[in-house]
């Protein structure tokens, strides 16, 4: 018996990298909320795939809060392609060795093929009247968000509202940070991912407002009803930009290289838009973006890199160890 | 956890404490209706919400690919981890109550630890020994061995977690018994083996059972340590427990609830099966009556 | 194998020591020891003052209050809850008794994680429990109050198996003495019963607040981790894990092992006193 069960342990040990290593399987890390997306998005590459090699291929998933994925594959998660929604992580996963240092070339658009931007889903018919960012603040209002140390959506968030502040204070980063704060204080419940604060906000009917990427609030009010919420793109927002890259380290080793760069280029070609305009994301394929203007309202877009001066300088003055995020994140 | 059954088949003398009528029913049913709402609602509303959408929506839940390859893993893990730890604790039950030695007590002590340190500690302590950053990490890549993220390193938080669950059937009852049968077998010239097959084995054979069914249902639901070396792949390193958290948060409560169902069924299951151990296992009584360990 | 010495009484004539030893300290020494001396390592590796400057942060230090906080809250319940059920199950027959026993185990058998959905069903807004007592402005999920409740359904049998045995050893001839001489059942209940399932009672709440201590997957689904006020250590554990900052996840991961070994010590006193207590009479 216990023989059996060594020889078995064994067996297995060796057969899961066997298993992992297999040419025609990819498996993509992703973001929180890209469930949907991503397993729509397999179904039709899959197909394609097929129909111009004629190998079956299996697509695996694994989707949580970026930088939790960057840190699982610095541990030695063997994804063979990251579709992320911020591009520090990804920068994370090239300082670590994983990814090339010239990621950003690799694709077009800084290899961003889609965007989205932070927007508010609030209860059906908004009894508490939230319109802007400035709202978040307010006493009666409770909003909800990820933790904005492992989540990129929730960095997004938190980034827009300060972009905010800065408008509204007049660049009076003081005012700025008591606002911040207040709003952080607001939230009652802190998930690590973007998919757990929407469980948290729909299901268990916790906050007054869910603030997320815009393309996860039409997902919301497709799975629940527009009688039970309302989805509120706020007048001025933040470009959430979607990069995705091939992690060289483990495709090399899989043999799966040609495969990965293949399934990312098929998310900007005009079928795989198709599909991620269908899931509210902004994309950048004119014909599609244009067939689609009527779902996306206007807003005005701020960036990281104008408000901010890029994602390193934020990182280091908002979300590093000990950054103004700390300082506000313990004070409750 | 010790699980008693046998009821001491005594008549109750009339007067004894809270045997009064009025203090009778209140306390039995206080206590009935408390557990019904701690101990009996949450087992009802997992099978309630699972079958919310109707039976073919369960059933389609049950049949998802991802599913069903969470619970084979789940399955897997039970076959490889129980009874590697059925050899361990028979070693070690073995070894602590046939024999003295220096450092006996440490051992006991080191075998129990994992049941009282939290799942969460046996995740991040396998972290730091065998992921990147870890002790072995660097060596076992150069080797291309892969144990984080992937089925070895779910085997191996599983073993930690329930390391002391055999053993801790097996001692008391073995310390209770004590050696003559088998001293006897080997002065009649058995080998140690067959002393061992026929005389060891058969002594102990119900809370062998025992431990091996509750250290089953420990592996089957074990998250914390595992949720922390998984990697949480869909079809590949995802078990049962993961999977209900992952559905939880795929907008599907019902499909969540679904695979909860296999697992609350394994729990009754557990229990079934240990009532009908109690009740054919006559060591246990004698241990109950010798040691009164409690034993958690 | 190196400072055990062998076996010097007289049992020598039983065979399979090395092998048994051997196989014992392998798997130990593979299976736990070696994980827990790494985390060990890891948390010493930052030095002396980072490993205190890390414990003594406000956040890590409100994570330990809210564990311990919510675990004595929740043993308290188990103390009394499953003081009355091991009363019930020693001393009375009923219909259903035989189920009611059973039931006991369920924590023990469901899978934390179930538990932890099923409970946040409960206790949601809109759930069978949460609905009710958001009507008297109580709120369960998300609070401090949820974890306690997760810590104690988890913790439950602990205090129950403990007492339930030395409650039906009590013979009835003290009590009907007792009431002979026209003592109150209380009275007799505080002077009589309560000091003989004392050291057990004491070892099952040990128990039942190690446990409550370290368990996770129950209490995440409900918890709400909010820093500072719903965030045990556990969790903050899995989270600074999750920002990258190891040494932190090992100095709280290490924290937490010693206050579970300090736990296991107390307990294992507790048993030996209640064993004591009991007698090993044959």
């Amino acid at each position: 018996m216990k023989l059996f069960a060594a020889a078995a342990l064994v067996a297995l040990t060796l057969a899961a990298p066997a298993r992992a290593q297999d040419a025609n399987t990819l498996l993509n890390a992703s973001y929180d909320v890209g469930r949907e997306l991503f397993a729509a998005v397999n179904v039709e590459f899959a197909k394609a795939w097929k129909a111009k090699t004629g190998k079956d291929v299996t697509i695996n998933q694994s989707h949580a809060g970026t930088s939790k994925q960057a840190r699982a594959i610095l541990e030695g998660l063997e994804a063979d392609v990251v579709t992320f929604n911020q591009s520090t992580d990804i920068d994370l996963l090239a300082k670590g060795g994983a990814v090339s240092k010239d990621w950003q070339k690799a694709f077009p658009h800084n290899a961003s093929p889609f965007y989205s931007l932070p927007a508010f889903v609030v209860r059906a018919g908004n009894p508490k009247n939230i319109k802007n960012w400035g709202d978040l603040a307010r006493d009666d209002v409770k909003p909800v968000f990820p933790n904005p140390k492992t989540s990129g959506n929730a960095r997004y968030t938190y980034l827009a509202a300060y972009a905010w502040a800065l408008e509204e204070y007049k660049g009076d980063t003081a005012k700025a940070d008591a606002f911040i704060k207040k709003v952080l204080s607001n939230v009652p419940v802190f998930d690590t991912g973007g998919r757990a604060s929407t469980t948290t906000f729909v299901e268990r009917e916790t906050g007054d407002v869910l603030i997320t990427f815009e393309a996860e609030t039409a997902a919301v009010i497709k799975q629940y009803g527009a009688d039970k919420f309302t989805v509120v793109v706020p007048p001025v927002s933040l470009v959430a930009e979607f990069p995705v890259a091939v992690v060289d380290k483990f495709a090399d080793k899989h043999g799966t290289k040609e495969l990965a760069k293949a399934y990312l280029d098929y998310l900007y070609s005009p079928e795989g838009q198709e599909i991620i305009a269908g899931f509210n994301n902004r994309v950048r394929d004119e014909a599609v973006a244009e067939k689609h203007k009527a779902e996306f309202p206007a807003v005005r877009l701020l960036t990281v890199e104008n408000v901010f001066g890029g994602w390193d300088k934020a990182q280091a003055e908002h979300f590093a160890s000990g950054a103004k995020l700390d300082q506000v994140f313990v004070a409750k | 956890m010790e699980f008693k059954r046998i009821p001491p088949h005594r008549t109750h003398a009339q007067n004894r404490v809270g045997d009064k009528p009025l203090t009778k029913g209140l306390i039995i049913g206080g206590v009935v209706i408390g557990t019904l709402f701690i101990l009996v609602a949450p087992l009802a509303i997992i099978f309630i919400q699972a079958f919310s959408a109707g039976a073919a929506v369960y059933a389609q839940n049950l049949k998802d690919p991802a599913t069903l390859h969470a619970i084979w893993l789940t399955v897997l893990t039970a076959i490889v981890v129980v009874p590697i730890n059925i050899g361990f604790g028979i070693a070690a039950a073995w070894a602590v109550t046939r024999f003295e030695f220096f450092g006996k007590n440490l051992l006991i002590t080191l075998i129990e630890i994992p049941f009282s340190v939290s799942p969460i500690i046996a995740g991040v302590a396998y972290l730091f020994v065998y992921g990147a950053q870890g002790l072995f990490g660097p060596t076992l890549e150069e080797l291309g061995i892969k144990i984080m993220f992937a089925v070895p390193a779910i085997f191996l938080a599983s073993m930690f977690v329930t390391a002391p669950f055999v053993a801790r059937e097996l001692i008391p009852l073995m310390q209770v018994q004590g050696s003559d049968d088998e001293e006897a077998a080997l002065s009649l010239g058995a080998p140690g083996w067959r002393m061992f097959l026929f005389i060891t084995l058969p002594n102990v054979k119900w809370a062998l059972l025992y431990g091996a069914i509750l250290c089953n249902a420990r592996v089957m639901g074990e998250f914390g340590a595992v949720s922390v070396v998984s990697g949480n792949i869909r079809n590949v390193t995802n078990t049962l427990p993961l999977h209900i958290e992952l559905l939880y948060h795929d907008y599907n409560a019902v499909g969540a609830f679904a695979a909860a169902t296999v697992l609350a069924s394994l729990a009754v299951v557990t229990i079934l099966a240990r009532a009908w151990v109690e009740r054919y296992d006559e060591g246990r009584a004698e241990v109950k009556k010798r040691m009164r360990p409690g034993g958690h | 194998m190196a400072g055990f010495s062998l076996p010097f009484r007289k049992r020598r004539i039983l065979p399979g020591f090395p092998l048994a030893l051997g196989v014992t300290l392998v798997y130990l020494g593979i299976i736990v020891l070696l994980p827990l001396t790494a985390l060990v390592l890891k948390a010493l590796d930052i030095g002396w003052d980072q490993f205190l400057a890390i414990l003594t942060s406000p956040r890590t230090l409100s994570a330990f209050r809210v564990t311990f906080l919510c675990a004595l809250a929740a043993t308290c319940f188990n103390a009394i809850y499953g003081l009355a059920l091991a009363w019930v199950l020693a001393r009375y027959e009923f219909p259903g008794k035989r189920v009611l026993d059973a039931l006991v185990d369920v924590p023990f058998a469901l899978p934390t994680a179930v538990a932890g959905l099923a409970l946040a069903a409960l206790f949601a807004k809109n759930g069978w429990f949460g609905a009710p007592l958001d009507h008297l402005g109580i709120t369960v999920i998300f609070t401090p109050l949820g974890i306690a409740a997760a810590m104690a359904f988890t913790s439950l049998p602990f205090v129950v198996r403990q007492v339930q045995p030395v409650l039906e050893d009590i013979g009835p001839e003290v009590e009907e003495a007792a009431f002979s001489l026209g003592a109150s059942d209380f009275r007799i209940f505080r002077a009589v019963i309560f000091p003989a399932i004392f050291p057990a009672f004491l070892a099952g709440c040990s128990l039942a607040f190690s446990r409550a201590i370290g368990e996770f997957g129950a209490i995440i689904f409900i918890a709400g981790n909010q820093p500072n006020y719903s965030e045990i250590a556990a969790l903050l554990t899995f989270i600074r894990l999750e920002e990258y900052d190891y040494p932190a996840a090992a100095v709280i991961a290490t924290a937490l092992l010693l206050s579970a070994l300090l736990l296991l010590t107390v307990t294992n006193m507790l048993q030996s006193w209640h064993l004591r207590y009991v007698g090993r009479g044959d």
